[in-house]
């Protein structure tokens, strides 16, 4: 039975409240959902009030700051701070995205920040990603050729067929689309989830793969592929601007249409 | 990674609803209900018949009236997200844009059918 509400641990209480010490005029407040492993408590939302006059335009520079001026335990992933390694996904203002690459002066009011949804919560910001990186594993994704042939020359592609991965090798895998979803929610450990799909259909669309019918075969499952329902929070949350959604149409139109 | 006591981290109660979610989960509301009210409308009229005294009591009193407005907005809106499903079962309308498009067109046309399904349910009867 899906749960909807929050298990019992997963509460979220009031958190500390960090007072500006600077006396900026140009005050944001931020909640943070904030996690730590080592005590025994709920998860509880901390509020810092950061100053803007002397802070980058993104929400990741606010992490930063939080982290650099304010509370040096405060964790979360990044890495490249471009939009490139899909380290920094977390949920701001509600729907998932790169906080390197979202500008917190698109948020009008307070700011909220939680980790990707309904994962378990390593710490803070940090949330367990390994179901996805098992099944990222599982649709293969690595370009097969026929055994037995001869793979010493280059496998030509022509350029019509190069443009039909445009909008699906784009993708960084930051699990954005996948954690918005609530197909994903409900039944995580079954269905692939957008970002695996779309990963999936990227190698079945491929025309240099010789096992376009077996993965198709593959991923023709009951849960794994028809638990999608067209909800669309996929698309809507993609930093990429990629969209999972047509992914997945694409694939079950091809195995009706196969 | 994450331990046993690791807490979940939030999902329904701190995601944004988007045109799509929302008629996402409306179509499936509404098809549950659907499903109970055509079961129940012609159970009645196999059972009874036309002249059913709770038919009558549906189309006379201002209940009845609202009920079966309420009936013909579902249904609109039911078969209009379909129309929806169907063509991005076929490749079609899955551009951010277009869904979110055919999302409100799909809101304000259960209006209009809704209008003209119970006048002409009116005329008929």
């Amino acid at each position: 039975m899906v749960q909807f509400s929050l298990p019992q641990n997963s509460k979220i209480l009031k958190g500390n409240y960090f007072k500006d010490k600077t006396g900026s005029n140009n005050l944001k407040k931020v909640k943070v959902y904030r996690w730590n492993p080592t005590s025994n408590e709920n998860p509880r939302i901390d509020i810092f009030e950061v100053d803007l006059n002397e802070c980058g335009p993104k929400v990741l520079d606010i992490l930063f700051k939080i982290k650099n001026e304010i509370d040096p335990t405060l964790t979360f992933r990044r890495s490249c701070a471009h939009g490139v390694c899909g380290s920094c996904a977390m949920n701001v203002d509600g729907v998932n995205t790169l906080s390197c690459i979202k500008s917190h002066s698109d948020i009008k009011g307070d700011l909220n920040i939680y980790p990707l949804p309904h994962l378990k919560v390593i710490k803070d910001l940090v949330g367990d990603l390994t179901t996805l990186y098992k099944q990222y594993e599982s649709v293969e994704p690595w370009l097969k050729t026929k055994v037995g042939e001869k793979t010493s020359t280059e496998i030509k592609q022509s350029q019509e067929d190069r443009a039909k991965l445009d909008g699906y090798y784009e993708c960084i895998l930051c699990a954005c689309c996948s954690t918005s979803c609530p197909s994903y929610w409900w039944n995580g450990d079954k269905y692939l989830g957008p970002a695996v799909l779309l990963q999936a259909y990227r190698w079945i669309t491929d025309s240099r793969d010789a096992e376009r019918k077996e993965r198709l075969k593959k991923v023709a499952d009951e849960l794994k592929l028809y638990r999608c329902h067209t909800i669309m929070n996929c698309t809507n949350s993609c930093p990429k601007g990629l969209n999972p959604a047509k992914a997945i149409g694409s694939i079950k139109k091809m195995l009706a249409s196969s | 990674m994450s331990n046993k006591n690791s807490p979940l981290s939030p999902h329904l109660q701190v995601y944004k609803w988007h045109i799509s979610s929302l008629l996402s989960i409306s179509h499936r509301i509404v098809g549950i209900i659907n499903f109970i009210f055509i079961i129940l409308i012609s159970s009645i009229l196999i059972f009874i018949g036309t002249d059913a005294q709770i038919l009558q009591m549906l189309s006379k009193s201002s209940t009845g009236k609202f009920l079966i407005i309420c009936f013909c907005w579902s249904f609109s809106f039911q078969i209009l997200n379909e129309i929806r499903h169907l063509a991005w079962d076929m490749g079609y309308g899955f551009d951010l844009k277009i869904s979110r498009i055919t999302g409100i067109l799909t809101i304000i046309g259960s209006f209009i059918f809704t209008i003209l399904f119970y006048l002409l349910g009116k005329n008929l009867f």
